[in-house]
């Protein structure tokens, strides 16, 4: 039953806001790229490759807080490696014709992992995390985000202080996530290892951090916790947050 | 000739002089002076004339005691932070001066100092080797909170060891009889140990390990901090495929580390040596055995 939900989510997931036109447009209005929305929506054609999704944004967007040489290789090589290695996996399997978020489910086989989940499961991760930056970002989020955030930690500096402490405590390669649990209908901060995502935890993502090495390697070296103070002062894009959570919203109230 | 307890010599260390004083019995201090003298009759050390402390002159304003140590040190160091047996440039082009710095003077430096913060604020851990540390805080894969950096410091002083500039080609000797009898031959060894780095995923180690059961060579793969140690095999080398160990030099072309690895750093002298130790506690061939 458990598992049934959090497939019908996932796949709301995938129709509701990464790929459908709506959030494409939506993405437009709130950053000044002036790619168009080309996203095909999953549910009509399935393609059989998984696709390298650009950030919505040039990659020296982000300057000076997250160089573009960041940016080339973060994106045009590690995330580019994942949704080529990925490709070559499932050329051929029943793993070819499904959504990404299928494959991620399916390979994640209940914790069993299955050859095709870091792969599938890092394209997705990043995917989501270049959609939770933006040039110019940071800020504090407002109206329903802002509430739910007072009341779940208290206060917004709290939220931010728990972030933080997941994200430098997370050891070895890893994420750190704000997510809203859809039993508990409240939103958590979670952290996961190499390329664990929440969507086999059965929560519904809003926010997430990229803490393996490669992601701060190159700006701040081993300083992780002032990568983690740039990202949440100068890049993170709440209202991205604030729109996957009108996301979930939905996704419940349609249950 | 009898030398009163009083004559106890105190050596203190202020700077780089040496000083000799008296010490400052527990008996002595205030209030308890009577105390002492049970002391003086208990102790009858004759060494009085070789241990006169040498008098030397007060200057204007200084006091008898200045040179005692009025209080203990505080100890605040457990471990310490081993350098490279080369330098940092010795492993240039292959593994460059700044990846030394940043990794051994910030990651391994930093593990250094979280484990020494540990173990300042409870001393249940202390007085172990870092082996047995390790062994201890793994706590048979329920691991502790000293866990990771206590292994991150042991892993990483194994893993300066296990290069030397000039390093790579082949093992020599015993060494490489083991790894053509395990493996097959040498290059098939080198193979399977580049495609396992290649795809361990995430952070973690990969090691040449001793295995003491099945007395035999063979490639092990670990991930974040975990060592063969804490499951009782013996390393003989390691490789360090977490992504701050190779970044600076290749970002994210891990074969190309992988291979200069093999190729330019590996140093088969220390695995020999580390082999050589394991016999004593795995027997590796048929044993001896004299015939009367």
């Amino acid at each position: 039953m458990v598992m049934a939900s959090v497939t019908t989510i996932a796949s709301h997931l995938t129709s509701t806001f990464l790929y459908a036109p709506e959030f494409c447009r939506l993405s437009q209005s709130l950053h000044t790229s002036q790619r168009p929305c080309t996203r095909k929506s999953v549910s009509g054609t399935i393609s059989a490759n998984i696709d390298l999704k650009p950030p919505p944004y040039a990659l020296d967007a982000l300057e000076p807080h997250m160089s573009k040489e960041t940016l080339e290789y973060h994106w045009g090589k590690h995330h580019r490696g994942y949704v080529n290695n990925l490709n070559k996996q499932i050329e051929g399997t029943e793993l070819d014709k499904m959504s990404l978020e299928s494959i991620i489910l399916a390979s994640h086989n209940k914790g069993d992992i299955l050859p095709a989940f870091n792969n599938a499961a890092q394209v997705w991760n990043h995917e989501f995390f270049w959609e939770s930056m933006k040039p110019g970002g940071g800020g504090k989020p407002s109206g329903e985000l802002l509430e739910l955030i007072n009341r779940d930690f208290g206060s917004f500096e709290a939220l931010i202080q728990e972030f933080k402490l997941a994200a430098t405590t997370q050891f070895g390669s890893g994420w750190a996530w704000l997510v809203y649990d859809l039993e508990d209908k409240k939103l958590v901060v979670l952290k996961s290892s190499n390329a664990i995502n929440p969507l086999v935890l059965g929560s519904y993502p809003l926010l997430t951090l990229d803490v393996w090495e490669h992601a701060y390697y190159l700006d701040f070296k081993n300083l992780r916790p002032d990568y983690i103070s740039t990202f949440l002062d100068k890049l993170v894009s709440w209202d991205a947050v604030s729109s996957r959570l009108e996301a979930a919203k939905v996704s419940i109230e349609g249950k | 000739m009898s030398w009163s307890s009083s004559n106890y010599l105190c050596l203190s260390s202020s700077s780089s002089v040496t000083q000799f004083s008296r010490c400052k019995l527990p008996c002595e201090s205030e209030g308890q002076r009577g105390k002492c003298q049970d002391l003086n009759r208990a102790t009858n050390i004759s060494a009085y004339n070789s241990l006169k402390p040498p008098s030397f002159k007060l200057d204007k304003g200084q006091r008898r005691n200045d040179h005692v140590l009025k209080k203990p040190r505080n100890i605040s160091a457990y471990y310490s932070l081993k350098p490279p047996p080369y330098k940092f440039d010795a492993l240039e082009p292959y593994m460059s001066k700044r990846t030394l710095e940043v990794h051994w003077g910030e990651h391994h430096r930093g593990y250094v100092e979280s484990l020494n913060k540990y173990l300042g604020k409870d001393d249940i851990l202390y007085g172990y080797t870092l082996d047995e540390l390790i062994r201890v805080t793994y706590n048979n894969g329920n691991p502790l909170p000293e866990y990771n950096v206590a292994a991150q410091v042991w892993n990483h002083d194994f893993f300066w060891e296990s290069m030397q500039p000039g390093g790579g080609n082949l093992p020599i000797l015993g060494l490489l009889e083991q790894i053509e009898k395990d493996f097959g031959s040498f290059s098939n060894f080198r193979e399977e140990f580049i495609e396992t780095a290649l795809t361990l995923f995430g952070s973690g180690w990969v090691w040449l390990v001793l295995k003491r059961n099945e007395k035999r060579l063979a490639i092990a793969t670990t991930t974040n901090a975990v060592t063969p140690l804490v499951w009782d095999d013996i390393p003989l080398l390691s490789l360090d495929m977490w992504e701050h160990s190779y970044y600076l030099d290749y970002k994210n072309d891990k074969a190309r580390y992988v291979n200069v690895f093999m190729d330019h750093l590996v140093s088969w002298n220390a695995a020999l040596a580390r082999m050589a130790r394991a016999q004593s506690f795995v027997n590796l061939g048929e044993p001896k055995i004299p015939v009367a």
